[in-house]
């Protein structure tokens, strides 16, 4: 096994057995939730954001592989005290970075989900109920 | 040689020196074991070198020219259908079309069958456990004409209840469509038992064989089937043909689902004159070349013995339930291996299908993680996802132990660490 190829690396097991805030966000002004439909992965994003833009808060859940799930735990940890904007320019390559392993197009999906979630949670009214994603 | 060698049905070793791809390795130093056979089969170098063959030295259009090539191809490409009517003992060598493969089989019967003859009001009974091949061209055969699908239910063991088909079969009942094996379950349906009630309440008969020709004999006359469809790559020929068997009567009456050359008798400003069987429903030039390859594949098929193949897939199934039970954790979709054919479906607990199959992929086993075409089904079993271990005569005893050997190092990757969900509901638990 080459090492480069390696997906369950000791910080992705780290984040899928101890994730950063899964859970709910009791003040949280935007929110969204979307799945792939191809594996049945699932996850939900709560953010608390001020009004200066800053996202104060990042919480999600779900259900799924341990890519979706602790690429999740990722993502919220790091967005959390970032602006709306520099959450909006953070690109796919950069969560494929962020993630750090190596994954082939398949299973890049996975790790995008949350991603996905994050970019249309920003654009979720405030106070308006849970937005669920019709894409697939 | 041990005990079980004796009873071999066939030697996989003498086999598998033909299927050049089978000795790949992967990831480096891992011999690749290869147990994805109910998506698609490897092929054979006889298979191969029929193709290269056609090509370098038989290759010109079908029913077109009156030169020497173009009748040495149609010879060969009529040369495949034989093989096929003989293969699935059909009576006419035009009741086999070659189309693309078995979906584009069934969507040619919902169409060519179908807009023509079925109504608004009218029924079409599916089964759960379809795969979504033999379940969307009928939801799209109900959006075009008004008619109703039902479904047959399973039971919690992945089995049809028959005693839910004489309700289900009405006076409206136009067709009954299922699989013959089921690609997740490996549940072999009773054919002969279904088709003969669905006879009776005056209705029609669509088999998906895709599952079941390439792994066990076929036999349409003994069977009374109406339609069959089932596709050339999951029995080692190449991608690109499929075959639809109908009763001649059934595709005479069909109309031409696609218009083109080869279709047609002739063309007029006016309009045209469809073409007899089985040419009315080939509209374009066919798959010429993957259809010689599926003869070559017949032929390499018959030469070991159908009933040889089944016999030892199911040998295989067995033990890999043995050691996949032994391993523990693990809840097996269909039933018992002795009623399936060669196809094991399992979810282990706390572990999603996806990270299995890529943790068995690092110890070179190829083994499939998801739904596999089948939503509703999953739906009905309460998973969201699976995975799949599919055997071919090819497989050995000794790669399902290395399946065996890659599901052990897999929970060991989780066991070490568990699974977030588990600690959780600990940490709630506690509370």
């Amino acid at each position: 096994m080459h090492d480069e190829e390696e997906i369950y690396l000791d910080h992705v097991l780290d984040h899928y057995e101890d994730p950063y805030h899964r859970g709910r966000c009791s003040q949280a002004t935007h929110r969204h939730e979307d799945d792939n439909p191809l594996c049945g992965d699932v996850i939900q994003v709560e953010l608390t954001i001020d009004d200066q833009g800053n996202i104060c808060e990042a919480w999600f859940d779900g259900d799924g592989c341990c890519i979706s799930q602790a690429s999740a735990s990722m993502l919220m940890k790091s967005i959390e005290g970032k602006t709306i904007d520099e959450v909006r320019e953070f690109s796919a390559e950069q969560m494929l970075d962020l993630f750090q392993a190596r994954l082939t197009p398949n299973r890049q999906k996975c790790c995008l989900l949350s991603w996905r979630v994050v970019q249309s949670a920003l654009y979720s009214s405030d106070h308006g109920e849970l937005q669920k994603g019709t894409s697939s | 040689m041990t005990a079980m060698d004796v009873t071999m049905p066939l030697d996989p070793l003498k086999l598998r020196a033909d299927f050049p791809i089978l000795s790949t390795i992967v990831h480096g130093d891992k011999p690749l074991v290869y147990l994805d056979n109910a998506a698609t089969t490897q092929r054979p170098h006889q298979v191969i070198q029929s193709l290269v063959d056609t090509y370098e030295k038989h290759y010109a259009n079908v029913h077109r020219g009156v030169h020497w090539l173009s009748d040495r191809s149609t010879d060969l490409y009529e040369g495949a259908r034989e093989k096929v009517r003989s293969f699935i003992n059909a009576q006419h060598r035009h009741e086999v079309i070659f189309t693309s493969g078995a979906t584009a089989a069934i969507n040619l019967v919902a169409h060519g069958w179908g807009d023509s003859q079925v109504q608004s009001g009218d029924e079409l009974l599916v089964t759960v456990m379809e795969h979504h091949s033999n379940i969307v061209p009928w939801h799209q055969l109900a959006e075009r004409t008004g008619c109703v699908v039902k479904f047959l239910p399973i039971n919690d063991g992945g089995e049809l209840l028959l005693d839910e088909l004489d309700d289900l079969l009405t006076e409206r009942t136009r067709l009954v469509a299922l699989t013959s094996v089921s690609n997740v379950l490996g549940t072999i349906n009773p054919l002969p038992l279904i088709i003969e009630k669905v006879h009776q309440a005056g209705a029609l008969v669509l088999v998906d064989a895709s599952q079941s020709v390439p792994h066990m004999t076929t036999n349409v006359r003994s069977l009374n089937v109406d339609f069959i469809a089932f596709s050339g790559h999951k029995m080692l020929g190449p991608s690109g043909v499929g075959v639809l068997y109908g009763r001649e009567h059934l595709l005479d009456s069909m109309r031409p689902f696609m218009g083109g050359g080869s279709m047609i008798r002739r063309v007029s400003l006016d309009g045209f004159e469809p073409a007899e069987l089985p040419a009315k429903l080939e509209a374009g030039t066919p798959p010429i070349v993957p259809a010689i390859g599926l003869g070559a594949a017949i032929e390499y098929l018959t030469s070991i013995g159908m009933d040889q193949i089944s016999r030892y897939e199911r040998l295989l199934s067995k033990r890999a339930h043995e050691i996949l039970e032994d391993i523990g954790d693990i809840r097996f979709l269909g039933p018992s291996p002795d009623q399936k054919a060669g196809i094991v479906s399992f979810v282990i607990d706390g572990i999603h299908a996806h990270d299995v199959a890529q943790l068995c992929d690092r110890h070179g086993v190829a083994i499939r993680a998801g739904h596999h075409c089948a939503m509703p089904l999953h739906k009905r079993l309460g998973v969201i996802a699976s995975n799949r271990a599919s055997f071919y005569f090819y497989n050995t005893l000794e790669e399902v132990n290395r399946l065996g050997d890659a599901v052990r190092k897999t929970k060991d990757v989780f066991r070490r660490r568990r699974p977030a969900r588990e600690k959780r509901q600990a940490k709630d638990d506690n509370r």
